[in-house]
């Protein structure tokens, strides 16, 4: 075996009490890898990482000018961190330090004296062998800016600023429609509270774009993004509005005098129409119109210009074009948020034949006293009171076909309790038939509230799903469905039929992932750092999650899941400095062939190639080569395998001492 | 490979475990004492994917018996996608090494997560009769190694 010859090593053995003593001969193991290439110290104590145990190793490093330790004693997920302390206040560099896994690995699992010593003896080796080859590590640092960049204005984007804010650090949230407010903002009442949406989220709005901490970019988009943890650099695309933004009051009289009226107006989700420069709701923030270039006359035709000639500060301008501007930040949160998926592809709903047949969201729309029907229930197609209302659960939910989605929309049950018990209130007349598959009510109340409205409210809930929506001659619809308790087949005549219909995450969250080299799964949900211990947090370092973009969630939760995000950012831009991981990837220049293989491999976009000159053995010439950018790499190794010239190695699990280790385990 | 003084055949498994999933379920094992044999030597990489194919013909150079790969389950990858290189690779390898000689059964790649540490013990205790029951690896051994 090839040794470094200035290699001095000190090899600990723990007894762990009798965890390890139990079961390993643990004089033994001290005293064979005494014998080991290097190792010029060996001894064992009772309990290693004890103080007295960590002053023996501080003691040996001093007295015997040990260059690197081995520590047989328990998983290094344990105490290698303790052991890397304890080698950095004797004066060595912490990444000298290899622990042998005698415990969980050997003593915990072996009953046999003479088999957990073989075993201990070949892991100490293996160890050994390993920290022959090791070098010392540095772990560089990097600045951070401290400056968060919220991606989406929803109440999810709205909340982690206003956190982030709170704790005294710069926050820009992009939202690429005209106004922040996100979906929250179309809806009419929220469970389990029944309280008013627009009362709890308007007072948030004001707030963000109050505070002087926050700027907000609307009507933008996130075009382009670079960087690394602590160091984003970011382009964002302002969307011409063709209006002066500096110096428009809000004033609205342009909106209504504009005489393109025919838009499907979105915020309403198409129930009326808005005029082609329009304010998207009342409360919007900034309350600043846009004028919509596919219906405005004047981007048609050339003609009209009403509403320059109305404005009275001149703030329309026709010639605007998109700007991009170009930020810094440290830390970057996606709330992209989420859709209703589209309900065209469920003919058996007639969604697109019957106006009658609309969405839930539809329905929050027509139910919002802003909305319009102004809050009154009306059947769309004739504006007439309905008497008989159907809701169906689960549509395009826990579906195996590809026109569903396989996992839970999670709010769907609660919004529809709601909105039955709220009919149900209003407008005692109406009968409300739900048919469900399962209904889901975990949340603090939730069930409560579902039992609410069967008990209280009378809410005929149906075990059992739908097959087919009729239109019938007297222009109501007939529901044809299936009562699996009774076991019998149902057909309801009813007004109004409304589609609890699967949320998916904004189509936008695709491009963005690709961007921030962030992970999507299966659904386009963002992947979460790890499921249960690091939900917040995406893989990519300095990349947060908050709201619906990572999962389906009510509001409440996204609420919580936006605080979390923002103290992990928080904690993030506090820190003057990152100490960076140095077991990272780095390229041997001479053997490198520029070929690209290892970058596309990499998950972290932390190989970058630049021309640089080489002399290779006394040839000097310009080669494009790998460069590992080592903020940005996380030490997987993936690049490491795939070079096919061997340049690209993983500092602290280099092939050399891999292939060490398995050389002393195959003696 | 050794054979004790009963004769007994006892191989050398090396077993490459990445740090975040599989390292993790095999202190489960331990904490939870559920044993497999002590021919199971583990050796610890960041990811799945750190396991270059030539780590795994080495160890059958020099004499393992069998070489078993544990990584993250699908879609759990620490770093995204470690593990579905990793699993192409070996796909790509173990064949190639059954054709040569080296038995399918000598060569496995497993998903173990952090919570399955009796999952890890039960899938070394199934590798390791596998081999046992194959006897020594002689194909690849290199002799030439050998005391």
């Amino acid at each position: 075996m090839e040794v470094n010859e200035l290699q001095k090593i000190g090899v600990f053995v723990c007894w762990c009490g009798s965890n390890i003593a139990g079961t390993v001969d643990v004089a033994k193991v001290a005293e064979t890898l005494k014998n080991e290439p290097g190792v010029v110290f060996s001894t064992d104590y009772q309990y290693m990482c004890s103080e007295a145990g960590q002053l023996i190793i501080k003691n040996a490093i001093k007295d015997n000018g040990l260059t690197g330790i081995v520590v047989c004693s328990c998983s290094p997920r344990m105490h290698e961190a303790t052991f890397r302390k304890t080698a950095e206040a004797a004066g060595l560099n912490p990444y000298m330090v290899e622990i042998a896994n005698v415990r969980e690995q050997c003593s915990w699992i072996h009953k046999d004296m003479e088999e957990g010593t073989e075993k201990a003896i070949i892991l100490g080796r293996s160890a050994v062998a390993k920290l022959n080859l090791n070098t010392p590590l540095i772990a560089g640092e990097n600045p951070v800016t401290k400056r968060a960049l919220v991606i989406g204005g929803g109440i999810a984007g709205i909340q982690t600023a206003l956190d982030i804010a709170d704790a005294g650090f710069e926050v820009d949230i992009v939202e690429k429609k005209q106004t922040i407010g996100g979906k929250m903002a179309q809806l009419d009442k929220t469970f389990p509270t029944l309280d008013c949406a627009a009362c709890i989220l308007t007072p948030k709005m004001v707030d963000a774009s109050a505070n002087d901490k926050i700027t907000l970019y609307t009507y933008s988009e996130v075009d382009n993004v670079s960087g690394f943890v602590g160091n984003f650099t970011v382009d964002i695309r302002k969307k011409a509005r063709y209006i002066n933004t500096d110096v428009c009051t809000g004033c609205g009289a342009c909106t209504e005098k504009c005489p393109s009226r025919k838009t499907p107006n979105e915020f309403n989700m198409g129930l009326d129409t808005r005029s082609a420069i329009f304010i998207p709701f009342a409360q919007a923030i900034p309350n600043i119109p846009s004028i919509d270039k596919n219906a405005c006359l004047h981007f048609k035709t050339g003609k009209c210009g009403i509403c320059q000639k109305t404005c009275g500060v001149n703030a329309i301008d026709f010639e605007q074009e998109d700007e991009i501007v170009t930020r810094e930040y440290g830390a970057i949160v996606a709330a992209t948020g989420f859709n209703p998926i589209k309900v065209d592809k469920f003919d058996e709903f007639q969604y697109s034949q019957s106006p009658d047949v609309v969405t839930s969201l539809e329905l929050e729309r027509i139910m919002n006293a802003a909305g319009p029907t102004k809050g009154k229930l009306v059947r769309p197609s004739d504006h007439k009171h309905p008497t008989d209302m159907v809701f169906i659960q689960c549509v395009g939910s826990r579906g195996e076909s590809c026109r569903e989605k396989g996992y839970c929309s999670k709010i769907c049950c609660m919004y529809t309790a709601k909105h039955a018990m709220l009919i149900r209130d209003k407008y005692p007349d109406v009968n409300v038939h739900v048919f469900y598959i399962d209904v889901r009510t975990p949340g603090k109340n939730f069930d409560e509230f579902y039992r609410r409205a069967v008990e209280e409210y009378g809410v005929d809930y149906i075990k059992g799903m739908v097959g087919k929506v009729s239109t019938r001659s007297n222009g109501r619809l007939l529901v044809q469905g299936s009562d699996l308790l009774a076991n019998e087949q149902l057909l309801l005549e009813t007004d109004m039929v409304v589609l609890a219909t699967a949320i998916e995450p904004d189509e936008s969250v695709k491009d963005l992932a690709t961007m921030l080299t962030a992970s999507i799964d299966t659904n386009n949900f963002l992947t979460e750092a790890h499921a249960k211990l690091r939900p917040v947090e995406s893989p990519t370092a300095g990349v947060f999650l908050s709201g619906v973009c990572q999962g389906p969630k009510d509001i409440p939760e996204t609420v919580a899941q936006a605080g979390a995000a923002a103290s992990k950012v928080i904690g993030l831009l506090c820190k003057d400095k990152l100490i960076a991981n140095p077991c990272v990837a780095k390229s041997e220049e001479l053997l490198c062939s520029g070929c690209s293989v290892c970058a596309n491999v990499c998950p972290y976009g932390a190989i970058t190639y630049e021309e640089k000159e080489v002399n290779d053995h006394g040839v000097r010439e310009t080669r494009r080569l790998a460069q590992v950018n080592s903020a940005v790499c996380q030490g997987c190794g993936a690049c490491t395998v795939a070079c096919p010239s061997g340049a690209m190695d993983l500092q602290g699990f280099s092939t050399r001492q891999i292939m060490a280790e398995v050389d002393a385990i195959c003696k | 490979m050794q054979i004790n003084e009963n004769g007994e055949f006892r191989p050398t498994i090396v077993a490459f475990c990445c740090n975040w999933c599989s390292y993790a379920g095999a202190d489960l094992a331990g904490s939870s004492r559920a044993s497999y044999p002590a021919d199971v030597k583990i050796i610890r990489v960041p990811c799945s994917c750190r396991v270059n194919p030539m780590f795994i013909l080495r160890a059958f150079e020099r004499g393992a018996d069998g070489v078993i790969l544990c990584g993250c389950h699908p879609g759990d990858c620490h770093y995204s996608t470690g593990n579905y290189y990793a699993r192409r690779r070996m796909t790509m390898l173990f064949g190639m090494l059954d054709y040569l000689g080296i038995e399918k059964e000598r060569t496995r790649v497993e998903w173990v997560s952090a919570a399955e540490g009796a999952k890890f013990s039960a899938t070394m205790n199934e590798f390791v009769s596998a081999v046992k029951e194959l006897g020594p690896n002689r194909k690849l051994r290199d002799l030439r190694c050998k005391n």
